[in-house]
């Protein structure tokens, strides 16, 4: 059995099932006003007890139940008491003549239906609180059963257990969780979650990874087949459902549930040890980020600095260009956040493809071969000033660089850095104070970039190799069509060779070079790239502690061997088949 | 009347908890408060029209304040756009 993986682990537990009761309109029409008024009393005082019901369990919130509970039952208690469902409901009893039971359910199925249909997942999520809601109310109307949830309080005492499984933690399956189940349980007590609907961004899966319960999602009407006290394991990465599995078989996935959680422990034990591999050769690990607040994380996986700080996000959340005072305050948090280790800056990446709200961009027949990155701060020059006047005047606050994205030519570059000279010279007459040694570096994602790199390193002070688009411009296929897709491969001789001539170029004009693409996070690619030289790798947080893992246990000899073996071969499958047996 | 104008900067969009932070604080007021869009105007009241508004990152949010505390209730929202980080 197979659903969608949607929290990572393994989970071997015993099936607790938690049916979720149907109601159905009955279509039976009120006679008389009396029944009228009775309907709306009963309507009325059933928001009321579901308010007050909902006021216990927030007043009931501890430390166990997850963040954001009380918002959400908040947000109930706001959805109960909302006038527009008030007079929906009201008007299909008073005007309609329907009990108040098929009144709800109509207007809340018709909510369900139009926040289902949104097409931002977080808004089609709600529709699961409408659901809860509406779940509610007919519980207090009479028409459903008034359960409570399986978990709530004591351990519920189950006829027929074998003592074996009595030791067995729960794990939940049914048809989907809604807010208020996840809130009521006592989820320490679960062990994880199999659901037959839901997708990565449901309620269930959002709460399941916050809390590390391993869930699959998605399963379908298969899992109507597993009964109470079944024997459950399932693997929340892949999606893997196995169903009272034989003894060799629970043995053999057990030994996996311990193998992972050991890696688990060994990856958080790496966090404070440096990259050094055996015969000493250092190297530096970063991380790539778009908020000031993502430093926090990436700190916390190891990072060493911040190899990759995308500025868009800055130039997103404006509505017109920021100012450089906006952008000088958000890079001196950056700075000031950064506790003295080193981070590139990269300059506005944006194109057809990315655009900002407030610059429209014409549409290009091929926006990825267009106006984009440094063609459009060469071309809007006081765009492009007040972002490095802003940055230099952050750099006294820490150790920042300058990083310019696609750059595709000698004469870019000079232009870049004239305006460079300008921005500094501004800032000199009016006598700001900056790093007068802030490195002024490019992104070498471009072919033409990458293959003249012996003559951009005379010029620029660092190179940040970024694989991704690298990859597709060599191989000319775009890696978000399903269709020519798997043409991208980095591990493509023709991508190895450039990233290889970069590398090389680099060190012969004692210049640093730094990896931020996907690869870097890639632990197929780690002993590979290092067996080039490569010392510096921007990544993912999340990623650092695995590739930190490769780097430890490995020496600069039999990294340097695996580069020569994978030169040897000219098809990409058998390059990345040697780099997963090396890694096994 | 007073008319508004605020940014959404979350990313994601309008969340449920800044979401049912603006409606209560909407209801403090006896001026009527709307958010408009087009021709379509509905009152700031309701969380359910607002989230069903579908409020995106990056979306323009209009907002009409009409009655006998609109200068009072127009400086409570800009406070409130002020201060809410998730918005």
């Amino acid at each position: 059995m197979r659903g969608i993986g949607v929290s990572p682990g393994i989970s071997i537990g015993r099936v607790l099932r938690v049916v979720r009761q149907k109601a159905a309109t009955t279509g039976i029409l009120l006679s008389g006003d009396e029944a009228v008024r009775e309907e709306v009393d009963r309507y009325r005082a059933a928001i009321d007890h579901s308010v007050a019901e909902i006021k216990t369990l927030i007043g009931a919130q501890t430390g166990t139940t997850p963040s954001g509970a009380a918002d959400i039952l908040e947000a109930h208690i706001e959805m109960l008491t909302d006038p527009q469902l008030e007079s929906d409901v009201l008007e299909r009893i008073q005007v309609g003549k329907k009990n108040a039971s098929d009144a709800v359910l109509e207007v809340t199925s018709r909510l369900i239906e139009t926040f289902r249909n949104m097409e931002d997942p977080y808004l089609a999520a709600r529709a699961a609180d409408i659901e809860d809601i509406g779940q509610r109310l007919l519980k207090h109307l009479g028409t459903l059963p008034s359960q409570t949830s399986p978990l709530e309080g004591s351990a519920p005492a189950r006829p027929g257990e074998h003592s074996a499984q009595a030791d067995l933690p729960f794990i939940i399956v049914a048809e989907d969780l809604s807010p208020s189940d996840t809130i009521t349980m006592d989820l320490r007590r679960i062990a994880g979650f199999a659901l037959q609907k839901g997708g990565s961004t449901s309620h269930a899966a959002i709460v399941a990874r916050l809390r590390g319960i391993p869930a699959v999602v998605g399963c379908g009407t298969s899992l109507d087949q597993v009964a109470d006290n079944d024997i459950l394991v399932l693997d929340g990465a892949t999606g893997q459902l196995w169903v009272n599995p034989g003894d060799a078989l629970l043995a053999e996935l057990r030994r996996k549930k311990i193998a992972q959680a050991e890696n688990a422990l060994l990856l958080a034990s790496l966090k404070d040890v440096p990259a050094r591999m055996v015969d000493g050769r250092r190297i530096r690990l970063l991380a790539n980020i778009s908020h000031v607040g993502d430093m926090k994380d990436a700190f916390r996986h190891g990072a060493e600095g911040v190899g990759l700080f995308r500025t868009e996000f800055l130039f997103m959340e404006k509505s017109s260009f920021p100012t450089e005072e906006e952008q000088f305050t958000g890079y001196k948090d950056l700075a000031r956040t950064s506790q003295g280790t080193p981070v590139t800056i990269r300059t506005l990446d944006i194109g057809g493809d990315k655009p900002l709200p407030y610059f429209p961009m014409p549409k290009e027949q091929n926006p990825f071969l267009g106006h984009r990155a440094i063609r459009i701060s060469l071309d809007k020059k006081g765009i492009f000033l007040t972002q490095l006047k802003a940055i230099l005047r952050a750099s006294s606050f820490g150790k920042l660089k300058i990083l310019v994205p696609m750059v595709s030519n000698m004469q870019e570059l000079r232009v870049a850095k004239e305006l460079f000279t300008t921005a500094k010279n501004e800032l000199m007459q009016k006598g700001v104070s900056f790093d007068k040694d802030i490195p002024f570096g490019i992104m070498i994602e471009v072919p033409s970039a990458a293959v003249t790199a012996d003559l951009l390193a005379q010029e620029a002070d660092f190179f940040s190799i970024g694989t991704n688009d690298l990859c597709q411009y060599t191989m000319a296929a775009d890696r978000m069509n399903d269709k020519v897709s798997h043409l991208c491969d980095p591990y493509h001789p023709a991508v190895l060779r450039l990233i290889h001539f970069v590398i090389q170029q680099a060190q012969l004009n004692n210049i640093p070079v730094s990896l931020c693409g996907e690869m870097a996070a890639d632990p197929l690619a780690t002993l590979l790239l290092t067996g080039m030289g490569l010392e510096e790798f921007s990544m993912n947080a999340p990623s650092i502690p695995t590739i930190k893992h490769i780097i430890v246990k490995s020496s600069m000899n039999k990294a340097r061997q695996v580069l020569r073996q994978v030169m040897e071969f000219d098809d990409p499958s058998d390059i990345t088949q040697y780099l997963q047996d090396i890694n096994a | 009347m007073i008319e508004k104008e605020y940014i959404i900067t979350a990313p994601e969009g309008m969340h449920a908890r800044p979401a049912t932070a603006l409606v209560r604080l909407a209801k403090n007021f006896t001026s009527v408060i709307s958010i408009w869009e087009g021709n379509k105007t509905v009152p700031l009241n309701s969380l359910l029209n607002l989230l069903s508004m579908g409020i995106k990152g990056g979306d323009v949010l209009k907002i009409r304040i009409e009655g006998e505390d609109e200068i009072t209730a127009a400086e409570a929202l800009d406070h409130f756009f002020s201060q809410i980080k998730d918005l």
